[in-house]
């Protein structure tokens, strides 16, 4: 299945390894981020709703 | 209609809520496909080995790198000018993906120049370029978390991009001075439309490309989203505890 | 404009504005590069011109907080910026009042310390010639860091992150100048880019400092 990459398997393993951790990481904190604020700013608009009711 | 409508925040969410999964979507199939085309079905580089499936990470971070930093000049100039506050939170939603794009590409290539060059790392004028940039963008998110007051931060964030625009130019004119390098030229060379590398490796290279490019949109776009309800969450809370 | 250039000045001179203290700060770190890599005569007349340049910048470094805190904290800011005179003109003013305390005399006080780093002899011209061209671009720019970060606490921190990157062009050009002279080549093209970023920084970042005071003062 993984190629034959010769001497330098260790290098091209832990670039590719690291980018898409880096990658995967900033997706996941953004999505994660976003998720957050949001039910953050339904929960602020909610109360305000009902201080105004 | 005109383009300037996306500068009404909710606009800007309405229209970007639907396309967010589909970009990103799209960017991560072109991910999945360009890299795993670029890992196993490319031919080793006879002098490089197979180091040279970096190439398929390296490239593409590095020209993101640059074109985030471009994109939050034209966001940081559009705020100065119209006052949209999209504007500003877009240059500011994406900054931290423009640095992350600038770490790939210093790693990359500090791990491909080790069995190449025989170094991690060399002062070579890209390099050097790359690790001022990585300095530029750490001081710009560092202006924006110091400021309080969003307007103020976005006034003096857009200020500091397009001076610190200025002074990334010349550093890298300065920098192409100091040391002549050991850094290849562009593998890529859009002005003069010809290519120094063959389709084998050109074609999981341009997929590569087109799969960071609406990576980093479809990121924008949730983080701009992000920004705008952090916003509102402020102002809502500002006005209910007066 | 010359008043307020002659304020700034006596200013700086008299209520322990700093005066002295870059020039000290240059001279420490200056003495503190040979115990860090050893006394031999070679290395160090090597190393030199870039420990010159690197030390001369963040002695100007040391007192770009001072440009404008000052006057924000007692409120002549404010005054200043509602003066018939224009903010450009006050940013600019600062720029160089702050390198005639700081730039000139770091630039006078460069040679002898030259020796201390056996400085080739024919480096002696162009080391003056750099650090007089180049230092006021060091001021300029700080004060451009300094109108940005004005109202922050803490903000001296911060500053030095965002005006260091900015520094860069001017620290190559600097160095290499002198490296050149030391080699006994010809210097006048970084020389020349040198004066290029004085020239243009002088033109330029008063408009971007300004309007960064504006935003701070709102």
């Amino acid at each position: 299945m993984i190629p034959d990459l010769g001497n330098y398997a260790a290098e091209v393993m832990a670039a590719y390894g690291l980018s898409i951790l880096l990658l995967v990481g900033i997706v996941a904190v953004s999505l994660r981020r976003g998720r957050k604020v949001r039910t953050q700013l339904a929960d602020v608009e909610t109360r305000r709703d009902r201080a105004n009711v | 209609m005109s383009i300037w409508e996306y500068a009404n925040p909710k606009k800007f969410i309405a229209t970007t809520t639907p396309l967010v999964p589909w970009v990103l979507g799209v960017a991560i199939a072109c991910l999945v496909v360009g890299l795993f085309w670029g890992f196993f079905l490319t031919p080793d580089d006879f002098r490089q080995g197979s180091t040279v499936k970096i190439i398929y990470l390296h490239v593409p971070a590095a020209l993101m790198a640059i074109n985030a930093w471009f994109m939050m000049l034209l966001a940081s100039l559009v705020w100065l000018v119209r006052r949209h506050h999209v504007s500003a939170l877009a240059a500011r939603a994406a900054a931290p993906v423009g640095i992350v794009m600038t770490l790939i590409a210093l790693i990359t290539g500090a791990i491909w120049g080790q069995p190449m060059w025989g170094t991690w790392w060399a002062w070579d004028p890209r390099l050097t370029s790359f690790l001022i940039l990585f300095l530029f963008y750490l001081g710009y998110i560092a202006l924006w978390e110091a400021i309080e007051d969003p307007d103020t931060a976005a006034d003096l964030t857009s200020v500091l991009c397009i001076v610190g625009s200025v002074f990334a130019v010349l550093s890298r004119y300065a920098v192409n001075f100091w040391n002549q390098g050991l850094h290849q030229g562009t593998s890529v060379p859009v002005a003069t439309g010809e290519r120094t590398i063959s389709d084998v490796f050109f074609v999981p290279l341009v997929i590569c490309m087109v799969g960071f490019g609406l990576l980093f949109l479809a990121l924008v776009m949730v983080r701009t989203q992000t920004e705008i309800r952090v916003r509102r969450m402020r102002a809502l809370e500002m006005r209910m505890r007066s | 404009m010359i008043a307020l250039l002659r304020r700034d000045l006596t200013l700086a001179v008299r209520a322990g504005g700093g005066f002295g203290l870059g020039l000290a700060f240059f001279l420490i770190v200056v003495v503190l590069v040979p115990f860090g890599v050893g006394p031999e005569a070679a290395v160090l007349s090597r190393i030199a011109p870039g420990i010159l340049w690197v030390a001369a910048l963040l002695a100007a470094l040391l007192s770009l907080d001072r440009i404008f805190a000052l006057d924000f904290e007692d409120g002549t800011l404010p005054l200043l910026a509602t003066s018939p005179l224009p903010l450009e003109g006050v940013t600019l003013i600062k720029g160089i009042a702050h390198w005639i305390t700081t730039g000139l005399p770091l630039t006078l006080a460069a040679p002898a310390l030259g020796f201390l780093l056996n400085l080739e002899m024919s480096a002696y011209v162009w080391l003056l010639a750099s650090l007089a061209l180049g230092t006021p671009a060091l001021s300029m720019i700080g004060t451009f860091g300094a109108a940005l970060t004005v109202g922050l606490r803490r903000g001296g921190l911060l500053m030095s992150l965002l005006v260091l990157p900015l520094y860069v062009p001017t620290l190559i050009f600097g160095a290499e100048a002198v490296r050149r002279g030391a080699l006994g080549l010809d210097a006048t093209t970084p020389l020349l880019m040198l004066a290029g970023i004085t020239l243009g920084s002088f033109a330029l970042l008063p408009f971007a400092a300004s309007s960064a005071l504006r935003v701070n003062l709102r």
